[in-house]
């Protein structure tokens, strides 16, 4: 079978990476969501570090993926680059502002001569843990709920709010899916506490804080998909690219991409089921579970946002100027070419498999916290 | 198109990416060159089994892991600030520009960041074999990471491999090889890579100096030595010959910049090449700019016309050329480019205007204009010009180009003598007697990353008022945002940056007191 390349198939194609980077993203927040705490979680001393520790040993993944993820929507849909990063200014900038934080704060933060002292550097792993999953997932949310920016005719955008991207936070739809994917995170750090630390003590207490976090997950996120469901949606015509407001959008585009909906309600059982044997069964495997049904179901949600003739980056504002896989995208031979890099994906996440299992191979102790050279 | 310029959103913007782009430039080269140093050392350590090479390693490794942090903390803004900040840039070149970005994402910041978990924590977790092809594949991931963003940096300064599409106002690349064999990328990711090879050295041997000042680890000091001082030498001798080509490769693809560098205010045969020199107000004026003349000049006869024509009789293009044209020598003037370039600019209004009515006929017949060879040689080419409103606009500042390149080559030069000497004193077997040749390597620590940071002043500021050589001012650039805003986020950065740093030299200098652990 030969599949013909042409310029629409490979725009859902970077549609599909792009999606996937944004699961794996969500995913890789576990470590965010293990920042987030550690204020609360932790009884003693040894337990925040081995907690700090074990976020520590791959903090990087999360952050070179959000990168990428950046770099990867740049170059195949550089007007949604330009748009909502030069639009949505203040947002992005916090977001920005919270990972930098956290970038030194692992390094620094036991370090002697620091300056600022450990306090300072956990402050900023607790700042970066609690904003970043939340203005991530706020701003994604406006994929469906819209913004108000318009583009001129050479396709320069205007933001029609003095408030730069900051008005997405008075949308409770937004609101929503921020404190969803926060929860979420903070679900998946605790799993992950679980699966990595070998203490009795501290893995009881996240087993406790799990149930906690799971009730707002799950009041924030059913909020968000029955009122997705029931919400206006942003339809492209694929003849023309007029861009209207169709009734129940994005539950006809479930209905209309059963596969899609398939993969969510996969993803949303995965997550679930991940809960549940922790809880129930005091499993240590639960991360794997909720991990791989965090990743299927943000990656659903995304192609719910941009495949079937739906605006991704809808403007409120001005209708014609939402932004789709198709009037966003990069040229032809752009993406075409960056198709032929995509190919080494598959090669990239089987190191990053052997390198991840060479370190996890055994779990965090108190025992090398005290011995280890180079600890945080 | 974009009418009214608020030039403060503009400088505000420009210093907020020149704040990030400094500060990221701190770390970023001591990454790139101390990477291959801990790589060469821990190999040592595994071919001989010496335990002492492992603790000299490992000593190194924690200056470097301090230093990596705060490296991809400078980086994360600087790639998102093309979208914060140049929105209209973003998009007007996204196509071409996003690529190596995101393909640096996919082949270089995973396996750095993958492997240097691996570096870190794998001491005692993986095999010998494993944990060094590890730190090898740190080094190879850094310095890939960097070849791809300075292949998108070369784009700006030589634009090539695209083509302009009106439909949908942006260049389009029709050439990858093009964008990634640009001659100015190659030139500049040698001689980038080289420099950040170079001042990692000089770091090393500064540190180490240090240690054989105060008598302490002598051994450890004089191994490291060995290894920073032969790198050092070879990098920087490989610094001077890419440097050269990179300054040849400048007179070709961005004339008014070399002339600048070299504050050539009239064109001339015989040219010579100025080593040390200082400037002052010239009597001549382009429009209201004063050009620049030699208060005190040490000059090599003739050799600048050698280096750049192959002969002392061959012509180097001044200032005066460049702006004001110069037919006898094929050189237009700028006026020619702007007359050009808003002819260029009014066909593409007119194509917009046809879209608006839906006249397909006559969006038929521009497009055909756009996709004309002649065209696009004789006036797409010059579509940056349209923005210009006087020709002496296109002049970058003379003296910032010019000290900047003499100031790095100088110390350029110092840096070979303090690597060679090194080696020598090293083999001769006098080091630890040359006390102060120890506090001349010492004192050197700061050197490499001033000649660094002059580079990229003189590479970007030297191509002002371009954002994209002739095709795109920086003043159409940015982003419609508020002045406000971008103030208060340089001040939010400016005061974290200075913070970050000054914690992370505290650490260092820490880390360096307290010594290899035993």
């Amino acid at each position: 079978m030969t599949i013909m390349i042409s310029h629409i198939f490979l725009q859902h194609y970077w549609w599909i990476i792009v999606s996937l980077l944004a699961g794996l993203l969500v995913f890789l927040m576990f470590v965010q969501g293990g920042q987030s705490l550690i204020y609360s979680l932790p009884k003693s001393d040894i337990q925040k570090t081995m907690i700090v520790n074990t976020m520590g040993r791959k903090w990087e993944f999360t952050f070179t993926t959000l990168v990428t993820f950046g770099g990867a929507f740049f170059a195949s849909f550089p007007l949604f680059y330009a748009t909502s990063f030069g639009g949505a200014y203040w947002v992005w900038i916090a977001i920005l502002f919270s990972f930098t934080i956290q970038a030194v704060a692992y390094e620094f933060r036991s370090k002697p001569e620091n300056i600022f002292g450990q306090k300072t550097f956990d402050l900023f792993l607790f700042l970066n843990g609690s904003l970043g999953p939340f203005l991530i997932g706020a701003a994604v949310a406006t994929f469906f709920t819209g913004s108000r920016f318009s583009l001129n005719n050479m396709n320069q955008v205007q933001w029609a709010t003095s408030w730069y991207g900051l008005e997405a936070l008075l949308n409770i739809r937004n609101l929503a899916l921020g404190f969803a994917v926060l929860f979420l995170a903070r679900i998946n750090g605790l799993l992950y506490i679980i699966n990595t630390i070998d203490d009795e003590a501290l893995i009881k207490r996240s087993g406790k804080r799990l149930i906690y976090n799971s009730i707002p997950f799950l009041i924030f996120f059913l909020f968000f998909v029955i009122t997705l469901l029931f919400s206006n949606g942003f339809a492209s015509d694929p003849v023309s690219g007029t861009v209207a407001v169709e009734k129940y959008k994005y539950l006809h585009n479930f209905i209309q991409m059963p596969l899609v909906l398939i993969i969510f309600l996969t993803g949303v059982v995965g997550v679930l089921f991940g809960i549940g044997i922790t809880i129930i069964r005091n499993s240590a495997n639960g991360i794997w579970f909720t991990g791989t049904g965090t990743v299927l179901a943000v990656f659903s949600l995304f192609l719910v946002a941009g495949f079937n003739g739906t605006s991704f980056y809808p403007s409120s504002y001005d209708l014609q100027s939402s932004l789709t896989i198709r009037n966003a995208s990069s040229s032809f031979f752009t993406l075409k070419t960056m198709m032929y890099f995509s190919f080494i994906i598959p090669f990239i996440l089987l190191y990053i498999w052997y390198a991840w299992n060479a370190i996890n191979n055994t779990k965090i102790t108190e025992d090398e916290m005290k011995l280890e050279g180079h600890k945080y | 198109m974009i009418e009214n310029v608020d030039l403060t959103l503009v400088d505000w913007s420009r210093a907020q990416f020149a704040l990030t782009a400094i500060y990221h430039w701190l770390f970023v080269p001591l990454t790139l060159g101390l990477s291959f140093i801990l790589a060469i050392m821990e190999t040592i350590y595994v071919k001989t089994g010496n335990e002492e090479w492992k603790r000299i390693t490992r000593f190194w490794m924690t200056l470097f892991g301090i230093n990596f942090a705060i490296g991809i903390a400078t980086g994360i803004i600087l790639e998102f600030e093309f979208g914060t900040n140049w929105s209209n840039y973003s998009w007007f070149v996204g196509d071409i520009f996003g690529t190596p970005l995101a393909v640096e994402g996919i082949l270089a910041f995973f396996l750095e960041s993958t492997f240097v978990a691996v570096m870190f924590f794998g001491w005692n977790k993986v095999s010998k074999k494993f944990h060094l092809t590890s730190t090898w594949l740190v080094a190879i991931g850094a310095n890939l990471s960097a070849l791809w963003i300075l292949v998108a940096n070369a784009w700006m300064q030589n634009p090539v491999g695209m083509t302009f599409n009106p439909e949908t106002a942006r260049n389009e690349m029709v050439n990858f090889w093009a964008v990634l064999f640009n001659e100015v990328a190659v030139g500049k990711f040698l001689h980038t890579i080289s420099s950040g090879f170079l001042l990692a050295s000089m770091f090393v041997l500064g540190i180490s100096s240090w240690f054989l000042i105060r008598k302490r680890e002598e051994h450890m000091a004089k191994r490291s030595i060995l290894i920073a001082a032969i790198f050092g030498l070879l990098s920087s001798l490989m610094v001077a010959y890419t440097g050269d080509a990179s300054a040849r490769t400048i007179s070709k693809v961005q004339p008014v910049k070399f002339a600048s560098m070299e504050a050539l205010s009239e064109g001339k045969s015989n040219a010579g090449l100025v080593a040390i020199g200082i400037l002052k107000d010239s009597d001549q004026k382009i429009g209201e700019r004063v050009l620049k003349d030699f208060a005190f000049r040490i000059e090599i006869p003739g050799l600048l016309s050698v280096l750049t024509g192959g002969t002392n009789e061959a012509y180097v293009q001044g200032i005066a050329d460049h702006v004001l044209g110069n037919e006898k020598r094929g050189v237009m003037s700028v006026p020619e480019k702007m007359e050009r370039g808003r002819f260029a600019r009014n066909v593409l209004m007119d194509y917009k205007k046809a879209r608006v009515i839906n006249n397909k006929a006559q969006t038929d017949s521009i497009k055909g204009i756009f996709l004309d060879k002649k065209f696009q040689d004789n006036y797409f080419r010059y579509f940056g010009y349209a923005f210009i409103d006087k020709p002496e606009d296109v002049i970058p500042k003379i003296p910032l180009t010019f000290y900047s390149f003499h100031l790095m080559v100088i110390l350029g030069f110092l840096f070979i003598m303090i690597t060679a000497l090194a080696l020598y004193f090293l083999f001769k077997g006098t080091l630890s007697e040359n006390r102060w040749f120890l506090w001349v390597a010492l004192l050197s620590i700061p050197l490499p990353y001033v000649a660094s940071e002059l580079g990229w002043i003189l590479t970007e500021m030297g191509r002002q008022p371009w954002i994209i050589q002739d095709m795109m001012p920086v003043s159409i650039a940015v982003s419609q945002i508020s002045s406000g805003s971008v103030i208060t986020t340089f001040i939010l950065f400016a005061v974290l940056f200075s913070v970050l740093l000054i914690s992370e030299i505290s650490i260092m200098v820490k880390q360096i007191k307290t010594g290899p652990k035993h």
